[in-house]
This record gives structure tokens, C-alpha cells and sequence, in this order.
């Protein structure tokens, strides 16, 4: 197990590294220098020479990265270009809001997804797992954008219950949380679909398996069939789905931040997209393939803890 | 997967079990065999047919114009004229309906051929080869896997200007990972397949063993995701199109329509929204079905094998 451990830890070390290199190297195929960015387009060559060596965009390739990552090392991820704040600085601010984003609406969605999955096994082929299933596929295939923008057409401007947007920068989250209604619900429901679909077939598998017709045979009700037995074994592959579904969640918290315009990692992101902001991206890059490659190994690490069936060499 | 058809290989007799191998031997059988048996696959193909008929047959009959702009027509509710009202700047909204599906259809079909060939070539040569080849090539799909679809999207958007082909080759360099992945663990099982080692023992090349056994034998796998890959596709650019990172006017797609209209919502304006909302979820619905009959058929099939 420790041996496994180490073994995937490195790896993990590798793919992250990976990750920084081909951003880096896309980085700079990136139309227009961020120099013409930043000065705007009647700068005179002198000034744009000037910045071009202070910036160190001047040195071949190569070295930049290995300067970067030496200072990536040292914690230091530059400086943003556009919002004139260390890019380790806007990463402090806006992760702690995206954790929160993204952690209550998993919790919920866990706490409703699976409850609903054993219905829909419980239920299958009857008129209510047909209704369940449709509406998951439904949500599933709705751009998450335009549901963000229906809930606000609901609840803010028909309704007029919760605000349109999420609390902006300077606010604490927590004094507005009827501000972070719509866009939990959103990314919940977002999350939900993803995780309906697998949950359902996951409790139908085990209910074929041969303990659970044992444990009919030896009397037990129903309930604690399910409960005692099928649950427990379905709810295995959850924690892998979990770990495999984080991307998908942390794209959706992209689409509802610039939905909600709540001021997290992905609306960050976005917005050093469209503005060329190097650093900033570099940084965003870096905080999101380790989230991602961290979830997985503990996806990982988990499953073996639970089920000591498994077993790795 | 029913009950029935896991039990069927141990309880069936020899002769029919023999017909089974024969007849699941052929993947066309196999896809009748889908659409006959599961009604959501043929309601989902049905759904495909229309919105392709809609989009590319229906401007034949319904003729609009929507290429410049009319602001004296702008933002009608339905009517005769208009059976689903104009748009901000005048476009028939029906008329645009079609033609914002002919490129998100074509869009979607197009990245999903595309990364479903990078997928099978890089998995399949993955597989075959082992070792250490085996080893980087995985590991490069690792490294690009752990950043998520929509960031690497919003970044190669960000490089790329954006026309058609561009969004094409975006979405198809992010997406071939997954088929890659899928293809290559088929490969891993085919290769050591007695039929495989005659081949090469034969003295046959390993890219005839390659091309005419290995890829043609994931042809099923192939296809289920790629199914998948079209829905996602539209999403996709749906959006990215909402993000700004779309084909610009007058060019359009469903999401970018969706997009525009939706800065309308608080204006009532529900021609606007709904419509192409609808017509994504149909359409991706549809695909899902489709895709879903497919893989289940395929199970069995490879459960069989």
C-alpha cells in the first residue's frame, strides 16, 4: 500500500509537471505579446523593448520556464499583468470562494444523488424511474449557462427572492449566502446529472449479484437488503466517480461563476483568457491540475481503504 | 444490462449459443439489432434525423435571409410572418434556428470524427506497442486528462482566433484523450489474441496487424464514444460560445443564438431563449440515447465474446 502510494505520488509530481510545460508552451503561441497587452498599441518600441527584457520574455524559452519553476518553488507565481496583484495573492482570494462553491454544491449533490440513484433502481422500468430519468438526462444535456440564467429568470426577476448575482470581492460569502443560492443550485444540479446516470446503474449491478439473492434466501426484508447489503457495495464506485467527475465539476464552476459573475478561480481564469494575462493563467493551470490529479489519487488511495478487496502492487 | 442477458450465455442451448457468436459477429447486425430492440435508441436516431433534415433540408423550403442585419424587424413576437419572432438585430429566428444548427451539427460531427481518429491511431499504437512507448504515450494523455475540458478549451480558444475549423481542431485536440485511453485498454486484450500472434508469426507486419486487426476490432468501442463525443460537442460549443469564444456574425450556432438571446431574459423575450435551448437539449439528448443503447448492446456483445 505505501509502496503504491509512493509510486502514484511521483507519478501524480510528473503529470503536474506535465501540465505546466504544455501550458507554457501554448502560453506562447498565444497571438499579440502580452507586452502590446499591457503598454496598448501606440506604445513606442523603446518602451515595449524595456518591458520585453524586464518582463525576461526576451530569453529563450526554456530558461523562462526554468525561472518560473524555480520560482514556483518558491511559492512566487509572478505577478499579474492586467490586476497589478501578485498572481499568488488573487490565488488566495479567489480559491477559498471556489472551494466553497464547489464543495457545498458536491456535498448536495451527493446527499441528493444517491438517495435518488437507489430510487431509480428500486423503481426501475416504473413510471417514477422513467420521470427521474429523463429529467437526469434532460439536466445533463442542458447547457449549464442557460439553466444558471433560467434559475435567475425564476427566482430574481420573476420572483424577485434572490439576488442575480453572487456577493462580489470585498464582501465576506458568508453575510450574503442568499447570494450563493442560484449558483450552488446551479453547479448542484449540474453535478447531480453527472452523477445520477452512474449511481443508478451502479446499485442495478449489485442488485444482480449473487449475496444480495442470498440474502433474500435467508429471509431479510427488503430494506435491509438495500440498506444492509446493496448500498453499501454501490456506494464503492461513488468515491471513484467523484474523483473522475472533479474536472467536469470544477469546468462547471467555470461556466456558473461567469454566470453568477462570482469572483472565483474560474471566472479568474476566464478572464486572463480574454486579456492574454500569462501569469495569472500559468498559476490557475497549475492550482487546477494539482486539485485534479490530488482528487484522483485520493480517489484512489480511498477505494483500497474501503474495500479491502482491492488490493495494490 | 438486463439480468436475462447476463444469464443467457450459461443457460442457453449449444446450437443457439452458436448462432449468437455468428450473428454478433457483425457490428451492422448489431446496430439493427439496437434500434429494433431499444425504443429510446430509435426515438434518439428519429430525433438525429429531423434536426439534420431541419437544419439542412428545411432553409431549402423555408427561405430567410440571414446575412444583414434589420433593425426595423428587430425583436418580434411570433407571428405568421415569423412563426418564432425576429431577433436583436432581425434574423428570422426559425430560419436562424437552421442555420445555427448546420454548424453546430457539423462542428460536433467534425471535432468528434476528428478526436476519435487521434484517439483510436494513439491508443491502438499505445496498446500494440507496450513497454516503454506504451508508458509515454499514456502518460502525455494522463498529463493532459488532469486539466479540465473546459479550461483547456477556454485556453486553446484563447490562442486560436475563431472560425469553424478552428473550434473544430480545438474541441478535437482536447477530446481524443478519452477514446485514446479506451482504445488503447482494447488493444492491450486484442494484441495477445491467438489470431493476432499468427499474424506476426505469419511474418505480417505490425502495421498490417495495426490496421486490419487491432483498429477494426474496436471499431465498436470506436463508435459508442464517438456518439458520446458529438453530444458533448455540442455543449461544448454552446459554451464556449457563451464564454465569447464562438464563430463571430453573421455566422452562428445554436449556443452563440442561445447566448444572445438570454441577454434578453429580462425582457420577456422567451423566442430568444427557449427555441435553441430546446433544440441543444434534443439534440444531445437524442445522441445520449443512442449512445447509451449502443454501449449496452455492446457489452453483452464483448460479455459474449
Amino acid at each position: 500500500m505505501i509502496g503504491f502510494i509512493i509510486r502514484r505520488l511521483a507519478q501524480s509530481l510528473i503529470v503536474v509537471l506535465g501540465v505546466t510545460i504544455v501550458t507554457f508552451i501554448l502560453l506562447h503561441l498565444l497571438p499579440g505579446s502580452p507586452v502590446r497587452a499591457i503598454l496598448g498599441q501606440r506604445a513606442t518600441p523603446l518602451a515595449v523593448h524595456q518591458l520585453t527584457v524586464e518582463l525576461g520574455l526576451n530569453k529563450p524559452l526554456p530558461v523562462q520556464y526554468g525561472i518560473w519553476v524555480n520560482n514556483l518553488v518558491h511559492l512566487n507565481l509572478g505577478y499579474s499583468y492586467k490586476l497589478d496583484q501578485p498572481v499568488t495573492a488573487l490565488l488566495g482570494q479567489r480559491i477559498p470562494k471556489t472551494l466553497f462553491l464547489v464543495g457545498t454544491s458536491l456535498v448536495l449533490a451527493l446527499l441528493i444523488a444517491i438517495p435518488l440513484g437507489v430510487l431509480m433502481a428500486v423503481r426501475r422500468n416504473k413510471v417514477d424511474d422513467y420521470f427521474l430519468t429523463g429529467l437526469s438526462f434532460i439536466f445533463y444535456s442542458m447547457p449549464s449557462f442557460w439553466l444558471g440564467i433560467l434559475l435567475i429568470g425564476l427566482f430574481s426577476l420573476t420572483l424577485s427572492w434572490l439576488p442575480y448575482e453572487a456577493p462580489q470581492d470585498q464582501v465576506n460569502v458568508f453575510s450574503q449566502l442568499n447570494g450563493m443560492v442560484l449558483p450552488i443550485a446551479t453547479l448542484t444540479l449540474v453535478t447531480i446529472a453527472l452523477f445520477s446516470r452512474y449511481m443508478r446503474s451502479s446499485i442495478l449491478e449489485q442488485t444482480v449479484q449473487d449475496y444480495v439473492r442470498t440474502a433474500h434466501a435467508k429471509g431479510l426484508s427488503k430494506n435491509a437488503v438495500l440498506f444492509g447489503h446493496v448500498l453499501r457495495n454501490a456506494l464503492i464506485p461513488v468515491i471513484t466517480l467523484v474523483g473522475l467527475c472533479l474536472g467536469g465539476i470544477l469546468s462547471g464552476a467555470v461556466v456558473v461563476e461567469s454566470v453568477f459573475n462570482y469572483p472565483g478561480m474560474g471566472l479568474l481564469f476566464y478572464q486572463s483568457a480574454v486579456t492574454d494575462d500569462f501569469p495569472v493563467l500559468l498559476g490557475v493551470s497549475v492550482v487546477v491540475a494539482v486539485a485534479t490529479v490530488v482528487g484522483n489519487l485520493i480517489a484512489d488511495i480511498l477505494y483500497a481503504v474501503v474495500d479491502p478487496r482491492i488490493r495494490y502492487v | 444490462m438486463s439480468p436475462a442477458s447476463q444469464l443467457s450465455p450459461v443457460s442457453g442451448e449449444i446450437t443457439l449459443e452458436g448462432g449468437d457468436v455468428i450473428t454478433s459477429g457483425s457490428f451492422g447486425r448489431m446496430i439493427l439489432e439496437v434500434f429494433l430492440q431499444s425504443r429510446l435508441a430509435t426515438i434518439g436516431l428519429g430525433v438525429i434525423v429531423l434536426m439534420v433534415l431541419f437544419c439542412f433540408v428545411g432553409p431549402l423550403i423555408y427561405h430567410t435571409q440571414q446575412i444583414y442585419n434589420n433593425p426595423n424587424v428587430a425583436t418580434q413576437t411570433p407571428s405568421l410572418a415569423h412563426p418564432l419572432g425576429t431577433d436583436e438585430v432581425g434574423y428570422d429566428v426559425l430560419g436562424r434556428l437552421m442555420v445555427g444548427g448546420q454548424s453546430s451539427l457539423e462542428i460536433a460531427f467534425a471535432a468528434a470524427l476528428m478526436a476519435v481518429s487521434i484517439g483510436v491511431v494513439w491508443g491502438a499504437i499505445a496498446g500494440l506497442a507496450g513497454g516503454l512507448l506504451d508508458a509515454v504515450m499514456m502518460r502525455i494523455v494522463d498529463t493532459l486528462l488532469a486539466f479540465p475540458f473546459l479550461f483547456a478549451l477556454i485556453l486553446l480558444g484563447a490562442i486560436f482566433s475563431t472560425s469553424i475549423l478552428e473550434l473544430i481542431i480545438v474541441i478535437g485536440l482536447v477530446a481524443w484523450l478519452v477514446p485514446a485511453r479506451l482504445v488503447r485498454a482494447e488493444s492491450l486484450t486484442l494484441r495477445v489474441r491467438e489470431y493476432v500472434q499468427a499474424v506476426l508469426i505469419m511474418g505480417g507486419s505490425r502495421r498490417r496487424v495495426l490496421f486490419r486487426h487491432i483498429i477494426p476490432n474496436t471499431v465498436g468501442t470506436v463508435v459508442v464514444n464517438a456518439t458520446f463525443q458529438i453530444a458533448d460537442a455540442i455543449i461544448f460549443v454552446a459554451t464556449l460560445s457563451y464564454l465569447g469564444i464562438g464563430v463571430p456574425p453573421p455566422a452562428t450556432n445554436w449556443g452563440g443564438e442561445l447566448a444572445s438571446g438570454l441577454s434578453y431574459i429580462a425582457d420577456g423575450y422567451w423566442w430568444l431563449i427557449y427555441p435553441p435551448g430546446i433544440a441543444i437539449v434534443l439534440t444531445v439528448v437524442a445522441f445520449n440515447f443512442v449512445g447509451d443503447a449502443l454501449r449496452d448492446a455492446l457489452e453483452v456483445r464483448l460479455q459474449r465474446r
